[in-house]
């Protein structure tokens, strides 16, 4: 009876000292690293982004070493179909029941917004990148949120002011009938106004759609210089097969305000050519890119677009900064991420914001006529490289409660 | 001076009348394909856009792999879809036709999923390039429009074989059998006519019009492995609107259909989208049948 009294009395002492030292030793919650990779799979964005953004992921946690703090990192990922109610529910049951730490990509602004706010009730960091709404970073701005590759102020900043400069003044849109589309255009109709130019209508398409005929002749009918395609991925592809289609680029030129090089790829050099867009990383613009590149094509099909290259370089990022904070505390590593610039094929001194914005030179390519291209994937010239505090908005403008005046 | 149709011009309201027109012959040849199906066999296929999606990549496949051109695809296609279609009728939906509705409709619907899902993991969703044939490439001035020379093909052509499918059921003694068929299977068979064989082959039929359809679709709207789901749904409104089991009546709506459709785009786009179903519901209130539909 003593005997058994002793053994129970022990082991409840060492399970009370190990559930102490646990708790008190700084390091990672649950002993693991997760990362979530929230992506549209099978929908109108899944080639620019989907299942090329968790190899992207792969990577970075591979050439990381697959550890952070002497623990391991895991990936999961999940098809949201751009869903913002689909985007949160499964974000939240990440969050309480499978210990992820961190999701990232987060294409479609409706549902990279719904997530950012379930991250941050349950203070859980997000690394948008494919998602492009200004949004994000400033009515819906949070402490917890970063985000990463582009934004939609940054597009109409190289698009829409190159475009007026040349000539283009009047302006018709064609938008996404969602928080993406209304976004771009928004901003980019301010650029167009702000450099003297005129925006003379605009229609509002479902997302997403495959016939745009209709919508395209009200843009013909209009008698705009210019049709603003404020969509992207499948939605873009289709509009300008249908604009070519209907004779309309005969007489207007259509602006695509996202395009990402899958886009060009289905559409063909032949079909695209000359158009002009904004991007925020190229793969042949220098030795870095290209071997980053390369090896990201050896296990994916396709080129990387700028979605998946953001989603490698952030969670490069965050991995630093998990290490350098010594813990996976999210108040920790954002401060860790903040003190630390960027520097790899993505971005060169690349800094996040209060706001949460990472500010980085965006690119002004157009794309290559058939006899200009050397091979497959050789589709741009860079005509600009945009310097990132004139790229992305000025503090100054912002509606982001973080941000302090 | 410009005449103006509720502040429109009247030339932009035509140009959208004719493209509603091109939408409604979609409408009309797969509505017509339901409504076969259901009005003769009183089988409710879903699997009908899934196997429009079948004639799109049909005629894509034969293009890459074997070089056929476009007007071989046009026949292949629905005639390797009706194969499918008839298999589909002999293996799997013979063995239902003794229970609910209910149940048919279940396994179309499982059928159009698991098609959608091998075919998107094989080939994604951003849609594959079909070039518009050449004889067809290029368009004319039509003063308020510019009409592809495709897009007036379309019309054309699903409109024939909409008309072409009608004659023969409502006015040949083979469409006599048909409906005799429906009407008492056993009595039929009695007189000699092979019941089960007609079935299988009216099934075939209507199924290959879906293929037919999506061959047509293929240069002008993306190959996707979705781009039939997206159009399923507001073909069943269709038929629903039409009548259940007219075939006049799905081709007159589904023609009407489209122009209202492409009426609503000009004056509200935002519910392009719903006005089919708003449509519907009110049919259903007013006029259960449809519009041409006879109450059972």
């Amino acid at each position: 009876m003593a005997k058994k009294r002793l053994l129970t009395a022990i082991v409840t002492g060492l399970a009370l000292v190990m559930a102490v030292s646990v708790a008190s030793a700084a390091g990672l919650s649950d002993d693991v690293l997760k990362v979530g990779v929230m992506t549209d799979m099978s929908g109108a964005y899944s080639d620019l982004c989907g299942p090329g953004s968790v190899v992207a992921a792969q990577m970075a946690i591979d050439d990381f070493g697959g550890k952070v703090l002497g623990k391991k990192i895991e990936l999961v990922s999940v098809d949201h179909q751009n869903k913002p109610d689909i985007a949160a529910n499964k974000a939240r049951e990440w969050f309480d029941t499978e210990k992820v730490d961190v999701i990232t990509d987060l294409p479609t602004s409706s549902a990279a917004l719904a997530v950012m706010e379930v991250a941050n009730q349950k203070n859980k960091i997000t690394l948008i990148s494919t998602g492009a709404s200004t949004k994000i970073t400033n009515d819906n701005c949070n402490a917890t949120n970063v985000h990463w590759t582009y934004d939609t102020y940054a597009l109409a900043v190289g698009t829409g002011k190159a475009v007026v400069a040349n000539g283009g003044d009047t302006w018709f849109f064609i938008t996404a009938d969602y928080a993406f589309g209304h976004s771009l255009e928004n901003d980019t109709a301010a650029v167009v106004k702000a450099s003297g130019g005129k925006v003379v209508g605009d229609v509002k398409a479902p997302f997403p759609n495959t016939d745009f005929s209709s919508f395209l002749m009200q843009a013909q009918a209009s008698g705009a210089k210019i049709i603003g395609l404020a969509n992207a991925g499948a939605d873009t592809i289709n509009s300008i097969k249908q604009a070519k289609e209907f004779g309309i680029t005969q007489n207007q030129t259509l602006a695509g305000l996202l395009i990402f090089i899958t886009d060009i790829n289905s559409l063909g050099l032949d079909t695209a050519q000359g158009m002009v867009l904004t991007t925020g990383f190229y793969w042949d613009r220098n030795d870095e890119t290209r071997a980053w590149s390369k090896r990201f094509r050896e296990r994916h099909k396709n080129m990387p677009t700028m979605g998946q290259a953001g989603v490698y370089s952030s969670l490069m990022h965050y991995f630093s900064a998990v290490e350098k904070a010594g813990t996976d505390e999210p108040a920790a590593v954002m401060a860790a991420m903040k003190s630390m610039p960027i520097n790899d094929m993505f971005a060169k001194n690349g800094y996040i914001r209060d706001d949460g914005r990472m500010v980085h030179d965006m690119y002004l390519v157009q794309v290559k006529k058939p006899s200009e291209s050397k091979g497959p994937w050789d589709y741009y010239k860079v005509l600009r490289t945009i310097p990132g505090d004139e790229a992305y908005m000025s503090l100054d403008n912002s509606t982001c409660k973080l941000v302090k005046k | 001076m410009m005449i103006q149709v509720f502040g429109v011009p009247i030339q932009a309201l035509l140009g959208q009348l004719l493209i509603g027109l091109i939408n409604g012959s979609f409408y009309a040849i797969l509505s017509l394909g339901l409504a076969i199906i259901f009005g003769l066999l009183n089988i409710i296929n879903f699997t009908h856009g899934a196997q429009y999606m079948l004639g799109a990549f049909a005629a894509w496949m034969s293009l890459t792999y074997l070089g056929v051109n476009y007007w071989v695809g046009l026949i292949l296609a629905p005639l390797i879809v009706g194969a499918f279609g008839i298999l589909m009728e002999r293996l799997m939906l013979r063995r239902l036709y003794h229970l609910d509705h209910l149940y048919g409709l279940l396994l179309t619907f499982g059928l159009a999923l698991v098609l959608e899902g091998v075919f998107r993991q094989l080939y994604g969703v951003s849609g594959l390039s079909y070039t518009i044939p050449q004889v067809f490439q290029g368009g004319v001035n039509l003063g308020f429009m510019f009409l592809p020379y495709y897009r007036a093909w379309v019309i054309v052509a699903s409109l024939t074989v909409c008309f072409a499918t009608w004659f023969v059921i409502e006015r040949t003694k083979l469409g006599a059998y048909l409906r005799a068929a429906t009407e008492n299977p056993e009595l039929l068979q009695a007189f000699g006519v092979n019941v089960p064989l007609m079935i299988t082959l009216t099934f075939g039929y209507g199924v290959a019009l879906a293929g037919f359809a999506g061959v047509l679709a293929a240069p002008i709207y993306q190959v996707t492995p979705v781009m039939g789901s997206n159009l399923i749904i507001v073909v069943f409104a269709v038929v629903v609107i039409g009548g259940m089991g007219s075939i006049l009546g799905s081709i007159v709506t589904g023609v009407a259909l489209g122009l209202i459709e492409g009426m609503t785009k000009v004056f509200y786009p935002e519910a392009s989208g719903v006005v089919v179903f708003v449509i519907m519901a009110l049919v259903l209130l007013l006029r259960p049948a449809g519009l041409f539909g006879r109450e059972k």
